[in-house]
């Protein structure tokens, strides 16, 4: 992963995200092709998924810190976009510290508005949590997803445990996104940008100093730069995308539920970016694609697919005893303190 | 009001049984283990079945502690042992994996429907605590199996051979193998206390919630707020914080809107990680 000089990436690492978001481009065609539009759905979820795990994977990978907060980051986004959504189908204004705002349908507007609420999120949850490190950081972060969710299923207005379903259409400033090719590309974009961000913040001094500190805590810090500035930005990045993505899960099934805020959920996503390989910043998208497919081929073979599922985890754990420790070797020695 | 002060402690000494394992096995073996809450969920379906079969409480309690701390034993030596050495996310993904199996297995075992484990009649009462006050007997004798455990749990780690080489073997552990302590048989054996505990803490779980398939994930998050409030790795941060944590979220859930008394918890773990990023009892400097 981290080669000497990381403003020279190799060929490989320019051309791989571009074959990744090519293969992807192509779902739509094909499905038409083999008159299967359900591939188009798989499809998007496995871009929405993605760039939550690419997202992650700047802290996870990068900074080298195990959050298990994604989750309930990812549904904050969700249900800002729904709620928003609600608002407008009740013809019923919200009211914010004596100011009323009617809601949106416009994902133009919520879904930007679904990143700064799930990044404020990040910044506050982050605040506390960024103070630890290794596994306290691990186990706050996990404390904090199931706060997220206990919230969400106490929303009794927005449907509590069962969620919140969007009866309203969908627009992208003024144009219908409820056409899943359009959907699709729209999600696709913005897979695409989230890349070329997370790749760019990678190799940027930024990046240089996030990998330095989950090499080297003590030696960033006494090379004059506190590691904590840093890893909160990233942690609120990553945050911010995971909530765009999370409305863009609400956006595409009209539905958000608080079982995506599960602590499971943030395990999914953590196998996602594991799956994938985590010192590239594509990596995560074939993880995504790789859960996403496996949960589809196990669920149609067993309805106990997450039992194959869990004893795959542990197989691939358990057999890339070298390689998965030799991906995340920077893990190990930020989180194995003592 | 005494009432909820007793229905609180009654929770700290529940969390207290569940975050004492995870602490000693995090402290001493630097391992995290999200199974725990699998571990838990073990004990109350282990004692609602054999009590469903053979109709007796008293010989659902041995059989829910005793497997569950064979469970732990076939965990540890099988899989877990291996992980001592990794990385934190090994470590994370693999107990991960377990918890997806457990579950589904369990829901595979006994189907979706919650099981019923209700108390033998000598428990099933309540008695009068003070004059007009009622309390259930039941969770009087959790309140004080609890407390005892916790009593006996800290007498054995700070006064018995036993509990020294724990503490040596968590200490330096290559020192304490050369001086002859069999530091892998310690460590099986304190993974099978852990599970016993969780085991037991389900099984007294059983007769007032619902024993059904991924109840053992509520308890497990409180119980790493309880462990990460204490300090990862201190049995007294473990004891402290459990009763403050069991306090605290049974008056926010009766004094506070719901919305917010389901979080109150993790506000209180916040506060305290602000002014103590280590915890209030942090074990190594």
């Amino acid at each position: 992963m981290a080669e000497f000089d990381p403003h020279l990436p190799r060929p490989v690492e320019r051309l791989a995200p571009i074959v990744v978001v090519g293969l992807l481009a192509a779902v739509p065609p094909l499905a038409q092709v083999l008159g299967d539009p359900f591939l188009i759905k798989v499809a998007t979820r496995v871009i929405v998924f993605a760039i939550a795990a690419v997202a992650l994977n700047l802290v996870l990978g990068f900074a080298g810190m195990v959050s298990l907060l994604q989750a309930g980051l990812f549904g904050v986004g969700g249900y800002v976009v729904a709620i928003a959504a609600h608002h407008i189908f009740e013809a019923e204004p919200i009211g914010i510290a004596g100011l009323a705002w009617g809601g949106s349908a416009d994902l133009a507007l919520t879904l930007p508005l679904a990143a700064v609420v799930a990044g404020l999120m990040a910044l506050v949850t982050g605040m506390v949590s960024l103070r630890t490190s290794g596994p306290y950081f691990l186990m706050i972060t996990l404390a904090f997803d199931q706060m997220l969710y206990y919230g969400a299923v106490a929303l009794q207005k927005y449907g509590g445990d069962d969620g919140l379903q969007i009866l309203t259409p969908l627009t992208l400033a003024g144009w219908d996104v409820s056409n899943r090719w359009r959907f699709f590309y729209f999600a696709l974009a913005l897979l695409a940008v989230t890349l070329l961000v997370v790749g760019r913040l990678v190799g940027s001094r930024f990046g240089i100093v996030l990998r330095a500190a989950a090499e080297n805590e003590r030696r960033v810090a006494v090379s004059g730069i506190p590691p904590y500035p840093y890893r909160l930005a990233a942690f609120v990045v990553s945050g911010a995308v995971a909530g765009l993505a999370g409305g863009l899960l609400a956006a595409g099934q009209q539905f958000v539920s608080p079982a995506d805020m599960h602590w499971v959920r943030s395990g999914d996503f953590v196998v996602m970016a594991v799956l994938g390989g985590l010192s590239t910043v594509w990596g995560p998208v074939v993880g995504a694609a790789a859960f996403v497919v496996l949960e589809l081929l196990l669920s149609s073979w067993t309805q106990h697919w997450q039992l194959v599922f869990g004893l795959i985890i542990v197989a691939v754990v358990l057999s890339l005893r070298g390689g998965l420790a030799d991906l995340v070797h920077l893990l190990g020695r930020s989180g194995g303190a003592r | 009001m005494i009432e909820q002060t007793l229905n609180g402690v009654q929770l700290g000494v529940m969390l207290f049984l569940m975050a004492s394992g995870l602490t000693l096995v995090f402290g001493i073996m630097n391992f995290i283990n999200l199974a725990h809450g699998s571990l838990y969920m073990a004990g109350a379906f282990t004692a609602a079945w054999i009590q469903n079969i053979s109709g007796s409480f008293l010989l659902a309690i041995p059989a829910a502690i005793l497997l569950t701390a064979a469970l732990g034993v076939v965990f540890e030596v099988g899989l877990f042992r291996r992980f001592y050495a990794r990385n934190h996310l090994d470590q994370v993904l693999v107990t991960f994996g377990i918890v997806l199996v457990a579950n589904e297995a369990t829901r595979m075992i006994f189907g979706p429907v919650p099981l019923r484990m209700p108390l033998p009649p000598l428990l099933a009462g309540s008695v009068e605590i003070l004059p007009g006050l009622p309390y259930p007997t039941f969770r009087l004798v959790v309140l004080g199996v609890g407390l005892a455990v916790a009593g006996l749990l800290w007498v054995i780690v700070m006064r018995t051979r036993i509990g020294m080489w724990v503490r040596a073997g968590s200490s330096n552990r290559p020192i304490a193998a050369a001086m002859g302590v069999d530091v892998d048989r310690v460590f099986a054996a304190l993974f099978a206390v852990g599970a016993a505990l969780a085991g037991l803490a389900g099984l007294m779980a059983g007769p007032i919630l619902a024993v059904q398939v991924g109840m053992g994930e509520p308890i497990l998050i409180l119980a790493l707020v309880v462990t990460v409030i204490g300090g990862i790795g201190s049995i007294k941060g473990a004891f402290v914080a459990a009763l403050m944590v069991g306090l605290v979220d049974t008056f926010g859930r009766v004094l506070l809107p719901p919305a917010l008394g389901s979080m109150v918890i993790f506000l209180l773990m916040a506060l305290i990680l602000a002014f103590r990023p280590k915890g209030l009892f942090p074990v190594h400097g």
